[in-house]
């Protein structure tokens, strides 16, 4: 299917999968609960900030990153590789493939028509409580702007990262546990545990340059205005040029890997 | 419309004993043995030929199947459907084909199969005049009036079939592929699938290739069989020919008005069943007229059917002869 073909099925991709989401909305709120981790650690953190600051994080410094974390995270998060890797194994991928549209396409509508309802429910709790920390988030109009594009890049990251570790269920007998590996060191650097610029400098400077940043610190440096405009886009454009890479090594991956697939069952 | 050259197809499987002591010695070595599903199977089908694709579990039938709708690539040999190689699945071929599995579905579980039809006219692009004719007709001839809304885990396995059947049809592909339609269906829904398919072949001039362990649904749709068995082609011509060849006999069924011995019957032929009311013969080609004569004569006939013995018999007896013999 041609990349104008597929624009033109998106709505409807988008619009069922809205449907699915709205069917699955008891395990989307179980979700949504479990997604509290950056709650933990503020609590953490904000008990540890009581006796003084924590390198530049006050109480309130941490509750805007934390809270912005969550926000970014129940925004950007995606659940592809655990569906991509379970059609794999049972064959289901192959009802997919018989359409003339490229499965992962379809897996990105599906998991992207579930921000909405996520933003339904999040964005009014998180504001709530973002505008308690007000004075610790950014005042630059145009990085607030950059935020989109950092959002969205976030997500696309997120989701070719894991579709191309689900992939590789096409090589292995299970991809799961790579991607609980991937998970491992993904909440270490990339800021969901612990501020990236609270990491010792040797440890920062290679956080910075890894793709984990761009999956959540990145937006959460935008909304906490810790870069200036020009140190922002390129930060940006550092960014798409992973997502660039993700598209690239998913492509290759996938299309190596079908070559292997069974289409067990049926 | 189908072209398959020398078809192969293996996989390699991981052979492992149950128990611990075999787990622990699998995390070092895991001898693989090499599974040929298909070994060198070639046939031509015709555009609007309804061919059946016969053969018992694991012959290889679905495999093939599989190949020719581009889900497998083949380890050796040549494919062409619709004058396109399947396993490059563009976008071309996959509008012109269909694959239903009885034991896999399209349609999305929690919702109304009315939101997967829409969801296919967007990914086939169909347009919406098109679309509209299509499940109307498709309503009409499934009968699905009153399901569409429904969610689909919600609907009965006969229910889902029939919808299953149209989403995958939405498009109007002019190859179906079906695999195993009607499995798990009651004799009812069974006879509706089959109307179908050969309804919409008729309809739409479409090439029909089908699997199915119901001999009923062969013999209903398919003039002609392929018999495939431990990946091999043994057979490939018309379903009448292939009784003929594996089972040159007659089954005569006699209904009697009153009980007669055993061995009044068994000059006429082999008994196959025996009731005070009722008994079948089988007997040779050869000796057929004689016996139905003798037996006009000399029992107490009050109906006499001659037909030939049941497809599951000569499938049967066809694949514990094996390839050696084959249907030759």
């Amino acid at each position: 299917m041609s990349l104008r073909a597929a624009a033109r099925a998106y709505p409807a991709l988008l619009r069922t999968g809205f449907a699915a989401a709205v069917a699955y909305r008891a395990e989307f709120v179980i979700w949504m609960f479990s997604t509290n981790m950056p709650l933990i650690m503020l609590a953490l953190w904000a008990a540890v900030a009581r006796s003084g600051p924590v390198g530049a994080y006050t109480q309130r410094g941490f509750a805007a990153y934390y809270l912005s974390t969550l926000l970014v995270r129940l925004l950007t998060g995606s659940w592809v590789v655990w569906e991509l890797t379970m059609e794999i194994r049972q064959g289901d991928l192959a009802m997919r493939l018989l359409r003339p549209l490229h499965p992962l396409i379809a897996y990105s509508a599906e998991n992207l028509a579930a921000v909405p309802l996520r933003g339904i429910v999040a964005i009014p709790v998180v504001s709530i409580l973002l505008w308690t920390a007000r004075g610790q988030l950014g005042h630059d109009p145009i990085l607030w702007l950059l935020l989109m594009p950092a959002l969205l890049g976030a997500w696309l990251l997120t989701f070719l990262v894991m579709a191309l570790i689900g992939t590789l269920a096409l090589y292995l007998e299970s991809a799961t546990s790579l991607f609980e590996a991937w998970l491992g060191i993904s909440a270490v650097l990339s800021g969901y545990l612990v501020p990236l610029d609270l990491f010792p400098q040797a440890v920062q400077r290679i956080a910075l340059v890894l793709p984990f940043r761009f999956l959540l610190s990145f937006p959460v440096e935008l909304m906490l205005g810790k870069h200036g405009r020009g140190e922002a886009l390129a930060l940006l454009g550092g960014q798409w040029l992973y997502v660039a890479f993700a598209l690239l090594a998913t492509n290759l991956v996938w299309r190596a890997g079908l070559r292997r697939f069974s289409a067990y069952g049926g | 419309m189908i072209a398959v050259e020398r078809l192969r197809k293996s996989y390699f499987v991981h052979r492992r004993n149950p128990g611990l002591r075999a787990a622990l010695k699998s995390l070092v070595h895991r001898p693989r043995e090499e599974v040929k599903a298909v070994d060198g199977v070639s046939f031509r089908v015709g555009a609007g030929e309804r061919v059946g694709f016969l053969g018992p579990n694991g012959a290889g039938k679905t495999t093939t199947l599989k190949v020719l709708s581009g889900l497998l690539h083949p380890t050796s040999g040549q494919v062409s459907v619709a004058r396109h190689t399947p396993q490059d699945r563009s976008p071309d071929f996959l509008r012109q084909i269909t694959l239903v599995m009885g034991q896999k579905q399209q349609l999305l579980w929690d919702l109304p199969p009315s939101e997967t039809f829409l969801l296919n006219r967007a990914i086939y692009d169909i347009p919406r005049p098109r679309y509209d004719e299509t499940v109307a007709e498709l309503t009409e001839l499934l009968g699905l009036r009153g399901l569409l809304d429904k969610p689909t885990r919600q609907l009965s396995l006969g229910e889902r079939m029939k919808c299953e059947l149209a989403v995958a049809l939405l498009h109007r592909p002019q190859v179906l592929f079906l695999d195993e339609p009607t499995i798990g269906l009651d004799v009812t829904m069974q006879a509706a699938v089959r109307g179908f398919v050969r309804a919409y072949n008729e309809r739409f001039g479409a090439t029909v290739l089908l699997t199915s362990h119901y001999m009923d649904d062969v013999a209903a749709l398919c003039p002609r069989v392929l018999v495939i068995d431990h990946g091999h082609l043994i057979y490939d011509g018309s379903l009448d020919e292939l009784v003929r060849r594996v089972r040159p006999d007659k089954r005569v069924l006699l209904k009697l008005s009153r009980p007669v011995e055993a061995r009044d019957l068994s000059k006429l032929g082999s008994i196959v069943s025996h009731t005070d009311a009722q008994a079948v013969l089988q007997v040779s080609q050869s000796e057929l007229q004689g016996a139905v004569q003798r037996a006009l004569a000399q029992l107490p006939v009050v109906d006499l059917t001659v037909e030939d013995p049941p497809l599951e018999e000569v499938m049967r007896e066809l694949f514990e002869r094996g390839v050696s013999e084959g249907a030759a």
